[in-house]
């Protein structure tokens, strides 16, 4: 499904991603852990297609389709989602106007009409269930005055209406109490199928705790140094990253 | 001849023809403010209070100062620009010439009717004679030079204890029958005790001609009367309104005025509220989106006189090519206004590296127990939000947009009429170049 191939990227010349590979399958989570600076944000913004990153090398492969000239927008239309770290607060587009905007945006790209009204609110309602979402949230405007963890429920609200093929989860645990971290590893947990993956970018090892990892990779200095199977986590939990420098 | 010149020899032809039959104390009037016009002629840039606006550029045009009317305009041509959807009065203007057959006055609950005809009937002259000009003299050159030739405009007189049930739609048309033209309507509002109105006035140019329009409004709002005037400014790229909108409140009263800024060349709105009692409120709020080389000025003051007043203003301006916005708000709080509480923003976004905001609040206060606070930011768009956004799937134009809706959203939640607001929302998706699939 993604195919990252050797690749570099750079953010105002300085080099942060120095020859990064990984392949992802249809059903498949991968998670991604390293120290701070080691550029796991910016591997995320760099497939979500973040104007400011340039690739210098390499390819993002998304489905057989190189996304290089792909605006963020378009990636999205692929089926690309990125769960921010820190999402933007929009004062003034309400939760509800956000999400049918980006849906019927996502479906003009694909040359469907604008979906129901009534359609639409039922799959809002659904969806605001599965993660627990009370229906008064969905009339605040987008992300204004949220705590921490109702940001990050309300990016997996997303995450389960637009249905990516990929989605990417950079940090959603952070921010979260044990509460709400079961509740979006729960939502998580329910969107996976064999035909989507999941990207989850995180420091600690907790979240993978719910969310339980195909693959692991260490991200060192724009490098993935090490690869293994769900228990090299545990295993970085245990020792901490210095000894794989 | 320069328009000036052309102006001042003109005043006397105008007095023994076309002007209004006023009586002599009103004459005097009118000849003391062409005095004090030539006096002080068009403002220039070195005038502190036009520092960022010129007039130059549409001054040294050949302006028709008295246009025929076009009769042949019929209410197909100016359909798009009145709100239908709602019942209302309306006084519809064609170059400066109050047109009976597509206006819906009324003399039933509160008038609604025109200037000329007002001064027919001595019920109606008596006030016209105690209003009139009493706000607006001496006020600036501009404002002189409409009363001086004042010819035709609103007369709205709403009795005491009377709630108008329909707004009143003031419309003024130039139709481009004379290539370049200069329109000076004059409208007087006077607002009974424990009445309420609403007023929406809009200046529109059917042409592509030339337009110059140096219009003048006196609003009197007396004890505990309500008022909301509502401005849409969405002309043509060849017309320059000079609007100059004067409140007097009495106690107890709310005013608030609202301008909706997106067309014009040239727009410079001098607005002015003056407290005549305690437990005022008065309320200004405006909302520019500019393109091109448009340019907007908004010149305001609300002078606290007495005390346990407030006000709120709220202006925000959204710049984008190489147009200019101008903000300059006046708070004057004098040493009898204790108590006072006036707010003041304006939030400026610019899209264009080419495009200018000046903005300059001016708060002189003068009582020592009082609440005033200003604000003003001048920014770009959020990258990041634009990021996010369009991660969601959102293009980038829509995201822009959308992000500029919102930026704007709090000034246009301040719309009491539905239809009006569902009508300035599709103006600024218009001037934002898009569709939104939503009400915000």
């Amino acid at each position: 499904m993604l195919e990252v191939k050797n690749l570099h990227a750079s953010i105002n010349d300085k080099e942060i991603l120095r020859g990064i590979n990984l392949d992802i399958k249809p059903g498949e989570v991968h998670a991604i852990m390293g120290p701070n600076g080691s550029g796991k944000s910016t591997l995320s913004a760099v497939i979500a297609g973040k104007e400011e990153y340039e690739v210098t090398e390499g390819s993002v492969i998304l489905n057989g389709q190189d996304l290089e000239d792909l605006a963020p927008e378009e990636r999205a239309h692929k089926g690309v989602f990125l769960s921010f770290q820190y999402p933007v607060e929009i004062p003034g587009v309400t939760v509800t106007n956000f999400i049918k905007t980006a849906i019927n945006e996502s479906r003009k790209a694909k040359g469907l009409e604008d979906l129901p009204a009534k359609d639409m609110l039922k799959l809002i309602r659904e969806k605001a269930d599965l993660l627990e979402i009370d229906r008064k949230f969905l009339s605040r405007s987008l992300n204004e005055g949220f705590s921490g963890g109702e940001k990050k429920r309300n990016e997996i609200f997303q995450m389960a209406m637009l249905e990516p093929k990929l989605a990417i989860l950079d940090e959603t645990d952070s921010g979260l109490d044990i509460d709400a971290l079961k509740i979006v590893a729960n939502g998580v947990n329910k969107l996976k199928s064999k035909d989507n993956a999941v990207l989850v970018i995180t420091h600690y090892q907790r979240l993978l705790d719910y969310i339980v990892p195909d693959f692991v990779h260490v991200l060192y200095n724009g490098k993935i140094v090490k690869s293994g199977g769900k228990e090299l986590a545990l295993e970085l939990e245990a020792k901490g990253y210095d000894w794989l420098k | 001849m320069e328009l000036k010149e052309k102006l001042v020899s003109s005043f006397l032809a105008f007095e023994n023809k076309g002007g209004l039959d006023l009586d002599s104390k009103t004459h005097a009037k009118r000849l003391q403010a062409i005095q004090n016009f030539e006096k002080e002629g068009f403002p220039t840039k070195k005038d502190e209070e036009w520092k960022y606006t010129s007039l130059k550029s549409i001054l040294k045009k050949d302006l028709g100062l008295f246009p025929e009317t076009d009769a042949s305009i019929g209410f197909k041509d100016i359909k798009d620009y009145i709100l239908n959807d709602i019942e209302s009065y309306t006084l519809i203007f064609i170059d400066g010439v109050f047109n009976s057959f597509l206006s819906d006055t009324t003399h039933d609950d509160c008038d609604v009717c025109v200037l000329s005809s007002a001064l027919t009937r001595p019920k109606y002259k008596m006030i016209v004679d105690n209003y009139f000009n009493t706000i607006a003299k001496d006020n600036n050159s501009l404002t002189e030079l409409n009363t001086a030739f004042t010819k035709e405009g609103a007369f709205i007189n709403i009795p005491k204890n009377t709630i108008v049930q329909k707004p009143i739609q003031i419309l003024n048309f130039s139709t481009g029958k004379e290539s370049e033209v200069m329109l000076q309507p004059r409208n007087l509002v006077v607002v009974g005790e424990n009445s309420h109105v609403q007023i929406i006035e809009r200046h529109q140019n059917l042409s592509k001609n030339t337009t110059l329009t140096n219009s003048v409004t006196e609003v009197f709002v007396h004890k505990r009367a309500i008022v909301d005037f509502y401005k849409i400014q969405d002309d043509t790229k060849n017309s320059s309104i000079i609007d100059s909108t004067f409140v007097s409140q009495k106690q107890q009263s709310v005013a608030s005025v609202h301008t909706y800024s997106f067309g014009g060349k040239i727009t410079r709105n001098n607005l002015e509220f003056y407290h005549e009692g305690e437990h005022i409120t008065s309320n200004l709020n405006g909302i520019s989106i500019l393109h091109d080389k448009q340019h907007v000025d908004n010149h305001t003051l609300v002078d606290h006189k007495y005390p346990n007043c407030e006000s709120h203003e709220l202006y925000k301006g959204i710049y984008d090519d190489k147009s200019n916005g101008v903000f300059n708000g006046k708070v004057m709080v004098r040493q009898a206004a204790q108590k006072t509480n006036a707010f003041q923003q304006n939030n400026n976004i610019l899209i264009s590296d080419g495009a200018t905001i000046n903005a300059k609040p001016q708060l002189e206060i003068f009582a020592d127990d009082v609440k005033c606070s200003h604000g003003c930011t001048i920014g770009q768009l959020d990258e990041s939000a634009l990021f996010y956004m369009q991660s969601r799937g959102i293009p980038k134009k829509e995201a822009k947009a959308l992000l500029l809706f919102a930026f704007g959203n709090d000034v246009v939640e301040k719309i009491k009429i539905p239809q009006l607001k569902s009508r300035i929302t599709k103006l600024i998706a218009k001037n934002l170049g898009v569709e939104l699939g939503f009400e915000l």
